[in-house]
């Protein structure tokens, strides 16, 4: 193998990393593809299933070896290619931890005009996934429904990107005195927000109480106004599903029944 | 009569506004407060109409004195009547902002009484959201013609947006089917709104701290269909209210026939959708694209034509301006060629500072070449194979949807070609709107 391992021989070494699922852990495999002159044809999380066909190198998170390979980004690439990356890192793309790898192996080489190499395979695939988590970050402001849960607001949501780190700036501007919760189903994590500060936390699952008598009444009345709005003669499948994809539909209220009350609840009430 | 009940009633008269954007204004809560708002607004679901619900839209009452033919709210109509009391809508408000069914509250009147009571009613209940809930968020009024101007002020110091409805596209038709609304009445708001944003916008500039008036300016909204104006007289009167009344928008709403009325469309009428569609292409093009009424006009009869849009047709009616050099013409032409939007015109002349632009870079860029390759030369060449018959031009200048229509309407002379594209099936909803079309507009 040659000192600067061109990016096609290297990848014949058919070479597995696992690293810890970690933004770090990544910056470390970054590290050692370059201090062991070689190109993984795959980089996988620690719950990828065991692969035997081809050799397995479990890459262990170093933090300094981290904190030099994050400095480096910005200042040899740009600091736009530094956001760029730490963006993808949350999107849904496929292999994405080796795509970003290509990335940087051609950034460092070209340094801050990289970007703008519109044609790029790496360049334009890590842009348009960026592109789709911000546009599913911006659907959640309005897509999400929250339930009143004894004055805490929560909600659960099924995102295909990790956008909860997108959200608590936006919620935190729009209700700085309520105490929220926004768990991610699929990426098992919560964003939790109390007066003037808030966290993104790991969060294996949520179960919300069923709702009281008055969070019902919302919800009931928030579904005839939903109904109502609808002009009848003007209806128009098509476009809805093009406008509010049927993924989101099983979290929002609108498309949701609530189970009838159990009868010791509405003794309760009455 | 419960909450339930009235919201129902309140909404459903109410729908027939078509605004429902959130758009213009960018704040954060106050602390102890709630609610804010994003300039780019937030649509927080759609309705089976495919519409965007952002804004709670409800009226705070629809009792009404008026008798306007093609309301469902006049006097005469035997409807339902309910109203909001300010508390009870302030409360309903916030109870759906928390849960963050809305972005805000869109609010309008019947005009119970005077259009001043009508007013303080309003007023009253924006005063509630603004000062005690300590709202932040988004709220769109809508201005009563007749009211007073002092009554008018206040309320567009409480909202985000107001609107004054023009209803009809010419003094005529509001005399035959709004005999209590005269067109006087009704631009008197409406440029009193536009001294009022002027000034705020001047007193901005000298005190930072003064209060905002309607910080995401005003629209209108008229209906089509329902009377019989040209669409040029329309997108006229469309462009002479940007320039005059610096609206933000101005909203076209196809004409359903709520009344059976002697001077209007009959019950069965189906909603003239494919017309709305091209006045907002043709509003679009007023906004954006620098063109200016006249020119969408120029040699047509004051129609907008049925199967292509208002751009393609302009520009099939200038060949003498085309092809142009995509490396060479002004931004002002770029945005006239078909199929280059704002967003492609900005990067081509961004991108051709660096290297003269291929058909190859031109698609990598981003610029969509289907109907943009008629009417540009790439580097001194031609797109390689680009129909060349008239016919199959003006196809390939339509899309599916129009293509459906023209062949359905027009009978098939064109001979089976080897590889006949699939004519998509009309569902029925596609021939409604093809009824539509060939009855005279």
């Amino acid at each position: 193998m040659s000192r600067r391992p061109d990016l096609k021989t290297a990848a014949n070494s058919a070479l597995t990393y696992r690293y810890d699922g970690s933004f770090e852990g990544f910056l470390c495999c970054v590290f050692e593809s370059y201090t062991a002159h070689e190109m993984p044809t795959a980089i996988v999380g620690p719950d990828a299933p065991e692969i035997s066909l081809f050799d397995v190198k479990d890459i262990s998170t170093d933090e300094e070896h981290a904190a030099r390979v994050a400095c480096s980004i910005p200042a040899r690439i740009s600091p736009a290619a530094d956001e760029l990356l730490r963006h993808a890192f949350l999107t849904c793309l496929p292999e994405k931890e080796l795509v970003m790898l290509r990335f940087l192996r051609q950034g460092y080489r070209y340094g801050a005009r990289f970007l703008s190499f519109a044609g790029n395979e790496e360049v334009w695939r890590l842009t348009e996934a960026v592109k789709r988590l911000l546009h599913e970050a911006h659907l959640l402001k309005g897509f999400i429904r929250f339930s009143d849960q004894k004055g805490v607001l929560v909600t659960t949501i099924g995102p295909k990107n990790f956008v909860l780190p997108f959200l608590a700036h936006h919620f935190a501007a729009r209700f700085p005195e309520e105490h929220i919760l926004i768990y991610d189903e699929i990426h098992h994590a919560a964003l939790v927000y109390r007066p003037y500060e808030s966290a993104v936390i790991p969060m294996d699952a949520f179960l919300a109480a069923p709702p009281d008598e008055e969070e019902r009444k919302f919800r009931a009345l928030w579904r005839s106004f939903y109904d109502t709005i609808e002009i009848r003669p003007r209806h128009n499948e098509k476009c809805r599903m093009t406008l509010l994809p049927k993924r989101y539909w099983k979290y929002m209220t609108e498309f949701t029944k609530d189970e009838p009350p159990e009868m010791n609840m509405i003794g309760a009430a009455t | 009569m419960d909450t339930m009940e009235k919201l129902r009633i309140l909404s459903d008269a109410a729908k027939y506004d078509a605004a429902c954007t959130s758009s213009g204004a960018q704040k954060s809560a106050r602390r102890g407060g709630i609610g804010s708002a994003e300039a780019c607004g937030i649509c927080h679901s759609f309705a089976g109409d495919g519409r965007c619900i952002s804004l709670l839209k409800v009226l705070q009452t629809n009792v009404c004195v008026y008798d306007c033919a093609y309301c469902v709210n006049r006097r005469s109509n035997d409807t339902r009547r309910a109203s909001f009391s300010p508390r009870e809508l302030a409360e309903l408000t916030i109870a759906f902002y928390r849960r963050n069914y809305i972005e805000g509250l869109f609010l309008s009147s019947g005009v119970a009484g005077t259009p001043d009571a009508a007013t303080e009613k309003m007023i009253e209940t924006l005063r509630l959201l603004r000062e005690e809930y300590r709202f932040s968020g988004y709220i769109h009024a809508k201005a009563i013609p007749g009211a007073d101007a002092a009554l008018v002020r206040r309320l567009g110091l409480l909202a985000d947006r107001l609107s004054v409805n023009i209803e009809l596209p010419s003094g005529a038709s509001l005399q035959r089917l709004a005999p209590d609304k005269t067109k006087a009445a009704i631009l008197a708001p409406m440029s009193l709104i536009r001294g009022g944003i002027d000034e705020n916008r001047r007193d901005l500039v000298r005190f930072r701290h003064s209060p905002h008036f309607a910080p995401a300016g005003q629209s209108t909204q008229m209906i089509i269909g329902a009377t019989n104006e040209t669409d040029r007289q329309i997108l006229t009167l469309t462009a002479a209210l940007y320039e005059r009344y610096r609206l933000k928008r101005v909203f076209y709403s196809a004409y359903i026939p709520v009344n059976d009325a002697r001077a209007l469309p009959p019950v069965s009428t189906p909603p003239p959708l494919w017309r709305e569609h091209r006045l907002y292409q043709g509003d679009w093009l007023l906004r954006f694209y620098g063109f200016s009424s006249d020119e969408l006009f120029d040699g047509t009869e004051g129609r907008l034509h049925p199967y292509l849009d208002p751009k393609c047709h302009w520009a099939l009616r200038h060949k003498e301006i085309f092809p142009l050099e995509v490396n060479r013409a002004p931004y002002e032409l770029l945005l006239r060629v078909p199929g280059i939007g704002v967003k492609s015109a900005w990067r081509i002349t961004r991108a051709r500072r660096a290297a003269a632009l291929t058909w190859d870079a031109l698609t990598k860029i981003g610029v969509v070449t289907k109907r943009a390759r008629h009417f540009l030369v790439a580097n001194g060449k031609r797109y390689f194979d680009a129909p060349a018959a008239k016919e199959d031009i003006l196809l390939d200048l339509m899309s599916p949807r129009e293509r459906a229509l023209y062949r359905a309407e027009t009978a098939p002379v064109r001979q089976l070609s080897l590889f006949e594209e699939e004519t998509p099936t009309l569902s029925p909803i596609e021939r409604k709107e093809l009824a539509c079309l060939a009855a005279p507009i």
